[in-house]
């Protein structure tokens, strides 16, 4: 009954501004609640104290205001700083491998066809679609000592070189060289979109005319097409570039366990140590380095959009 | 330009193969009668015959997909509204604060918001007692909040793409604006909305990370079950799952594909009838 | 005031009839005063206005000088910053868009790409108080005024342009609004179909009696459409009349310049005597009489104005006033006339638009190229302009 009286009230509330404050209050309050405050709460946690208890923490004690020590370790514990290094060291090289493979493929898109083109972009997006754990697999299965691939590199190498160097195999499981390969190609198209987005657009008749002014291929592709997609490499370098700093799946199944990588240290400080505040700090930490390049993704970003609108405008 | 470029075409060539040649190795090795997964013993489709008569792996798929269909659906709903909030509402208060939470997730590594998530649920467990354990409820909600903001993305590009006009003429043809978004706006996105529906549902159902650390006992989706066998190594059976896996994903966006190109060629039809009438 | 309708035009009967061609002198629509500004830009400068009923007035200016920002002030989609809006004896300004008995034909027609061409005709009468069936009607009525009836169940992206501009329009019409405004409405239609349309867009404002405010920067479309015409520079009204006023009188080098072509010199105030200025201008080697303005004191530098078809070409020296000695440096055959380039002794080269009525061979034109001729015009076509 009172529902029934009340709801021609609520009906003209929610037509006139209702529906604008519940569409934007909604999302706030769950993003707030399921991604802010747990935010909040590792920043917290780093300062914090472990315990034997459940939860395994504790503020106060022998540190009245806050817990530093978990910072200071981080710098001179070799083995966190060890893992920033290969994980960095790993990431930097994955982007670049994607870059020198994932340019010269989205170029290649942008020159082939139009019916060709939309076939191969469908090439391009369908490992996109399957399950990333099985894409790192199926790698696995590749570099194993005995299989088919190992076997061809193998021959390949004994073939070139002496035969007191031969070798029964070559080990790639559980290196760093596995990490990269796999980081590559799990993150390639990442890589190779965005460059296509931003090659596509550019005009061919630049070329044209920097071939007709006398430029010769390599001229025009350096003096035109690379400056001009410096967005599409900036943002195709950090999507390859961010989540491969903090990966934990690709170290976890191909790397090896005396290469510490960032991602798999703050799952084993938390999961095994169960240690907390040092998962936290380990995890803020690698936050504060990936921030540098976040700002400057946001700060090209927002600079080629206010390019854009300027040139709308004019 | 009529001459080919060569390099580009060969680059072309050998970056498909890069991509593809480990899935069509372990395609052909889920044929494998051999136990060791590497080696070859003769073609055989018993492993396809042990999967699926393997009850654990059912369970997960069918758990997987439950979780899939419920995050995706939520996330679609409020990533939607967080799309047309940015997209639509130009100030309101609080507005930076919430511009930088629909973009951290997306480049959030999984491994913070894992144990971010994680840590809250525990402390949610000890003081207010929901969720009580960790498992179903705890990985759903996970799932909404980091596959909600790439819904947001893709709703809110097509509504700066949207030409704003339509929306002004509904309005000056007495709309007001709950109406117009109802009327117009939510029909016109529409398709943005189903395509991040659709990639919520995958990114659910990919997931690794965060499961593994938001899930409780008893509660294993496909990818956990495959992430702990797959920790042990190479064994055929994963091959015979994956195989499966990519045919599924391969008809599909081939189906999808061929429905556009068709949807594409019945409007090019339509539009050269349009200019004949015209005549 | 609504006439009874006439059996001879049932369909449109329900529409009040314009009281065409007497177009009463009340305003209709008053614009007092009204400024728009965003931030420090002011795209719209004091703008005040007064429209008549039934009128087609028209806005031309080039682009960007504020004709779209002016309109959707009108529709409700901008708030002025200064100043006010009246329809009808009504303040409309602080109206939203939904609550002015105003509709808009957008530049870019935006038609719903999701619903068919009746649904896009429908769509505003569903918040007026109608049966469904006199909604059908009226959308049927729509269609047929446009000449759409077999195109109902199209969906926008399957008709022309032209057809898009006509479901814009009836869509706008449909709901019957005091005033019909129009945002450049022809331009996205090529040549020919825009003249055809022009005509089309005269007939149905006649045949509904909407008064109709349409923004253009084709100043032919303007002559051509609209009763009376304002002219527009960085969002400041310049001069308002009927194209003959604006076209025949302009009130600056501006309008002058931008309505048509012509001939401007600098000049120097020497006599006035009631009707009649004489002026000098080195740049013509004489003497000129003009049509005398307000305010003129010998001695005042002025600019004189000649279009180019008020200009005749003689071989003898005509026994008028203005007559100019010069010699043809060029001229382009355009069909129904020429366009001479005339050189003055003093190095002045002046444009005159010969018509071609007769129909002559190439060696019986009036001059040919090096022809020594003669420039005259009456003193009536010699404008004077302050500024
Ligand atoms: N929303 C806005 N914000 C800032 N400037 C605007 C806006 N709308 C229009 N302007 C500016 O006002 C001027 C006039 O625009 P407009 O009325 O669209 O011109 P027109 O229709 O005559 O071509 C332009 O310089 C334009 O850049
Ligand atoms: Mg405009």
């Amino acid at each position: 009954m009172e529902a029934a009286h009340r709801s021609p009230g609520f009906r003209r509330w929610f037509n006139r501004r209702g529906w604008i404050k519940i569409t934007i209050a909604t999302p706030y309050v769950w993003l707030s609640l399921f991604f802010l405050l747990p935010f909040v709460i590792v920043i917290a946690m780093s300062f914090a104290t472990r315990t034997p208890t459940a939860p395994p923490f504790s503020f106060g004690g022998d540190y009245p205001v806050m817990n530093t020590n978990h910072y200071a370790r981080l710098i001179h514990d070799d083995l966190y700083v060890r893992a920033y290094l290969n994980s960095i060291g790993n990431a930097t090289l994955a982007t670049l491998m994607c870059l020198l493979i994932g340019y010269p493929m989205a170029l290649g898109l942008t020159r082939v066809s139009r019916s060709w083109r939309n076939v191969l972009l469908m090439l391009v997006i369908l490992p996109f679609w399957t399950s990333f754990l099985l894409r790192v697999y199926a790698w696995m299965g590749l570099m194993g000592t005995n299989s088919w691939f190992n076997k061809l590199l193998t021959g390949a190498y004994n073939w070139v070189m002496p035969a007191d160097m031969a070798l029964r195999y070559i080990p790639m499981m559980n290196t760093g060289f596995a990490v990269v390969l796999v980081t590559v190609y799990s993150y390639l198209p990442f890589m190779i979109l965005p460059l296509y987005a931003n090659l596509e657009k550019l005009d061919l008749s630049l070329n044209e005319a920097a071939m007709d002014l006398g430029s010769r291929p390599f001229q025009v592709f350096r003096d035109v097409t690379l400056p001009l997609s410096l967005p599409g490499i900036i943002a195709g370098s950090l999507l390859v570039f961010i989540p491969a700093s903090g990966e934990l799946i690709i170290p976890s199944l191909v790397g090896s366990s005396s290469r510490p990588m960032i991602g798999r240290v703050i799952s084993d400080e938390f999961a095994s140590a169960r240690d907390w505040p040092m998962a936290s700090a380990v995890a803020v930490a690698l936050l504060l380095l990936l921030v540098g390049p976040l700002m400057a993704y946001t700060y090209f970003e927002g600079k080629s959009l206010e390019k854009k609108k300027a040139e709308g405008e004019s | 330009m009529n001459r080919r470029p060569v390099f580009l075409i060969t680059m072309l060539c050998f970056g498909f193969a890069f991509f593809y040649i480990p899935i069509l190795s372990m395609m052909v090795y889920s044929f494998n009668g051999s136990r060791l997964a590497t080696v070859w013993g003769g073609f055989s489709t018993k492993w396809y015959v042990s999967l699926l008569s393997n009850r654990q792996v059912l369970k997960a798929a069918i758990l997987s997909i439950e979780i899939a269909v419920l995050s995706a659906t939520f996330a679609t709903i409020l990533g939607t509204m967080a799309g047309i909030a940015m997209a639509r509402f130009k100030r309101f208060r609080g507005r930076t604060l919430f511009s930088g939470l629909v973009t951290a997730p997306l480049v959030m590594p999984e491994v913070i918001t894992g144990i971010a998530s994680l840590m809250l649920f525990i402390l949610m467990a000890e003081y207010i007692g929901w969720p009580a354990t960790r498992g179903f409820t705890t990985v759903t909600l996970a799932h909404i909040t980091f596959s909600m903001v790439f819904v947001t993305t893709i709703v809110h590009s097509r509504l700066v793409q949207a030409d704003e006009a339509i929306e002004e003429a509904a309005m000056d043809l007495g709309s007001r604006p709950w109406q117009v978004m109802k009327d117009i706006t939510l029909p016109v996105i529409s398709p943005a909305i189903m395509s991040g529906w659709l990639l919520a549902f995958t990114i659910s159902l990919d997931d690794v990370v965060i499961t593994n650390f938001t899930t409780g006992p008893g509660t294993t989706t496909l990818p956990i079950l495959i992430w702990s066998k797959v920790k042990l190594g190479v064994t055929p059976d994963i091959n015979a799952l994956a195989t499966i896996t990519v045919v599924i994903v391969g008809i599909g966006v081939f189906i999808a594909g061929w429905l556009l190109n068709r949807a594409e060629k019945a409007r090019e039809h339509d539009i050269q009838l349009a200019y004949q009438a015209n005549q | 005031m609504p006439e009874p309708a006439t059996t001879a035009d049932a369909k449109i009967a329900q529409f009040p009839r314009a009281v065409a061609p007497a177009i009463k002198e009340t305003p209709f629509i008053r614009i007092e005063g009204v400024t728009k500004r965003f931030g420090a830009f002011t795209a719209v400068s004091s703008v005040s206005l007064e429209i008549r009923k039934g009128e087609i007035f028209s806005l031309l200016g080039g682009s960007g000088c504020g004709k779209t920002t002016l309109l959707r002030m009108l529709a409700g989609f901008e708030d002025p910053t200064e100043g006010r809006i009246f329809i009808d004896g009504q303040d409309m300004t602080d109206l939203p868009p939904y609550e002015r008995p105003v509709n808009m034909m957008f530049q870019s027609y935006a038609l719903f790409p999701h619903m068919t061409v009746e649904k896009n005709v429908a769509y505003g009468l569903k918040h007026m108080d109608m049966t469904p069936s006199q909604r059908s009607d009226r959308v049927r009525e729509m269609l047929a005024l446009v000449q759409l009836s077999d195109f109902s169940h199209r969906k926008p992206h399957q008709i022309s342009g032209g057809q898009r501009q006509r479901v814009a329009l009836a869509r706008a019409l449909a709901k019957q609004p005091k005033l019909l405004l129009l945002d450049e409405p022809l331009a996205a239609l090529d040549k020919k179909l825009r003249e055809a349309t022009q005509f089309e867009l005269m007939d149905i404002q006649d045949k509904t009696g909407t008064t109709f405010i349409v923004v253009t920067h084709d100043q032919e479309e303007a002559m051509t459409l609209s009763s009376r015409l304002a002219v527009m520079d960085k969002g400041r009204i310049m001069q308002t009349g009927t194209a003959t006023e604006v076209y025949e009188y302009p009130n600056s080098k501006l309008v002058a310049g931008f309505i048509g072509s012509i001939n401007f010199f600098d000049a120097t105030v020497r006599a006035t005597q009631g009707d009649t200025a004489e002026v000098e201008v080195p740049e013509l080697g004489g003497m000129v009489e003009a049509r005398a303005i307000p305010g003129l004191t010998p001695g005042q530098p002025i600019t004189l104005a000649i279009r180019p078809e008020k200009l005749t070409i003689s071989r003898g020296k005509p026994a008028t006033a203005n007559a100019f000695p010069g010699k043809v440096r060029d001229l382009a055959y355009f069909g129904k006339d020429s366009l001479y380039r005339i050189q003055m002794p003093s190095g002045r080269v002046m444009s005159v638009n010969s018509v071609n009525a007769r129909r002559v061979g190439e060696n019986e034109r009036v001059a040919d190229w090096e022809d020594a001729v003669w420039l005259s015009f009456e003193p009536a076509a010699a404008i004077l302009l302050k500024d």
